[in-house]
């Protein structure tokens, strides 16, 4: 394998990396506050807000039904309109992004809907108000749930970050299709494989190792 | 011995009044209407240990609810203190569930908290900054016996300690009022007496009015002062312990007693019993006795002013309300001179007899 093919692969970690840090972290800052809205505004909970939370629940489903290739295209326009562009690395973060937030949201509402609902019953009755209990208690108890949702959520970016390389985006998944299929070059395909592997493998030991740290309902003694 | 007539607290001595509440819940999805409290009125004694028992589902959990506010009435009204709980706003209500405090069947703490950070949550809540909320919470969880115990997490502790910690938050903020929700319901024995002495020292203590549910007859017997039994919504009996322990009246209480130990006859005998006599059987005869006279040796004077065999099928000496109370099944010959000689000596000694049957 060339030195050039090397410093290629390497350059494509960095967009790959680049493309699932963005995303994960714009996608999570706005999928975090739409599942905590989810998993509280059910009749008689926290925010009662029954309508609009089925109209929001609707839409979150209707975006992750959504196949990723598709909605890709689809928001061409939106993309353009945000980056300048709807070719290439920065381009492609718009996608993911859009991806990640419903993917986010029902990940956070699941893990909120773990909750025992005594605990919140105990937060009422200490005369907490729902913001406190959001924070103090739900988002403090969903902590370990949280952190497994997150790493899920970057695993799944690193796979379909390899899909924008489709629309020109940068990356991993563009290099190992541009590289080692239209252009013959199957080592060059397994490298880019490996390399994702140990992404993948990284993340989820580093999500595991913290949300473990984050968890304290096992005895420890 | 008579039962000593029950006056309810007066309204300015009660730290609980609920006067004529309804609960009606309106059909939804699968379940259908219904009503889980009934005009109920009860007055909770400043002080007292009181009582709520019944069986699940019998309305108990929603009436303790009413106190917090956490569910509201349909129809009624709920003084705590003389404020009237349906007419607070969010904010109001938000100010009196700080002033009453709350403990757990399954204790509710936080996993992701310390012990301290448990005990610290309410007074965080009230917006109380660190350095007091430290030395507020140190002498709390010296009080429940858990001082070493401040760094560790719920997971680590038994359910007795996990019940400790429970108490300790809920008297953070300095409540009045200790609203129990079958606390020691999960807790085996010899836990629940610690727990039930916990609660006592903290009403002799710090003077708290504490109201408790339960299903268990024991939790009722060992703490508290006076009693309500709910059934179907509805208060059906009310009392100082004492008394409804010795002279249940409604059908309920007869059937939830009928439970504790000590007041079960053998099996062979209830099989074996009649309720006519034969020639030659035995009476078998129920004594309840109470105060002094559980205290003075009755069996072998008994057996003396009978002058016959007497035989003891079943019996228990205990502690009611923090009132001596025996109850003693005994079986002697149930010929007219025999029992006329018993029934005489009952009398003078003022003992409550109630006759069950006749066996062979």
């Amino acid at each position: 394998m060339s030195p050039d093919i090397l410093v290629k692969i390497w350059g494509a970690t960095l967009d790959t990396l680049y493309m699932v840090a963005a995303a994960g972290l714009i996608g999570s800052l706005i999928g975090l506050p739409i599942g905590i809205f989810l998993a509280t505004s059910g009749k008689g909970e926290l925010f009662p807000a029954p309508t609009i939370n089925r109209i929001v629940g609707l839409i979150v489903n209707a975006a992750r039904s959504t196949p990723f290739i598709i909605l890709v295209v689809a928001i061409i326009p939106f993309t353009r309109l945000i980056t300048g562009t709807s070719i290439g690395t920065k381009a492609a973060i718009v996608p993911l992004t859009i991806a990640t937030i419903p993917f986010v949201a029902r990940l956070v509402e699941a893990a909120i809907r773990e909750i025992d609902k005594g605990l919140i019953e105990a937060a009422r009755a200490m005369g907490a108000t729902p913001m406190q209990i959001v924070f103090k208690v739900l988002l403090a108890e969903a902590r370990p749930a949280l952190t497994m949702a997150l790493t899920m959520t970057a695993v799944s970016l690193i796979g379909y970050s390899a899909m924008v390389g489709a629309v020109g985006g940068g990356g991993l998944g563009d290099l190992g299709i541009r590289y080692g299929y239209q252009r013959f070059m199957p080592d060059v395909m397994l490298v880019v494989v490996i390399v994702l592997i140990v992404l993948v493998q990284l993340v989820q030991s580093a999500g595991d190792g913290l949300a473990r740290h984050f968890d304290r309902r096992s005895r420890k003694n | 011995m008579s039962v000593s007539a029950y006056k309810a607290p007066a309204p300015g001595d009660a730290a609980v009044i609920f006067d004529g509440v309804s609960k009606h819940f309106a059909a939804s999805g699968k379940s259908g209407a219904f009503t889980a409290l009934d005009t109920v009125s009860l007055s909770v004694g400043r002080g007292s240990i009181t009582g709520i028992i019944g069986r699940s589902g019998a309305g108990k959990s929603t009436l303790i609810r009413l106190v917090n506010g956490l569910e509201k009435p349909t129809g009624g009204t709920v003084l705590v203190d003389g404020v009237d709980v349906g007419a607070l706003d969010e904010a109001g209500l938000r100010a009196l569930r700080r002033s009453v405090g709350m403990i757990f069947q399954h204790f509710n703490l936080l996993s992701s908290r310390t012990v301290f950070g448990n005990v610290a949550l309410p007074l965080e809540i009230a917006g109380m900054d660190k350095h007091a909320i430290e030395k507020r919470v140190l002498p709390l969880l010296d009080l429940v016996g858990l001082a070493d115990k401040h760094g560790r997490y719920p997971a680590e502790l038994s359910g007795g300690q996990k019940q400790r910690i429970g108490i300790a938050r809920a008297l953070a903020t300095e409540p009045k009022l200790l609203l129990s929700d079958e606390a020691t319901s999960a807790l085996d024995p010899e836990t629940t007496q610690s727990i039930l002495e916990l609660l006592k020292r903290i009403n002799a203590e710090l003077g708290l009015t504490v109201l408790l549910i339960t299903h268990e007859m024991e939790v009722v017997k060992a703490v508290t002062s006076d009693v309500a039994v709910i059934d179907h919504g509805r208060i059906v009996e009310r009392g100082h312990t004492f008394d409804v322990f010795t002279h249940p009246r409604h059908e309920t209480t007869r059937a939830m007693l009928s439970g504790l130990p000590g007041s079960k006859l053998p099996d062979a005998v209830s099989r074996a019993l009649r309720p006519q006599a034969v020639a030659g059987d035995r009476a078998v005869v129920r004594l309840t006795f109470f105060g002094a006279a559980a205290e003075r040796p009755l069996i072998s004077q008994l057996i003396k002013s009978v002058g016959a065999e007497v035989n003891i099928i079943a019996g228990t000496i205990d502690e009611i309300g923090g009132r001596p109370y025996g109850s003693l099944v005994v079986a002697y010959g149930a010929d007219a001179e025999t029992a006329g000689r018993a029934e005489r000596f009952f009398t003078e000694n003022g003992l409550v007899t109630e006759v069950l049957g006749y066996v062979a």
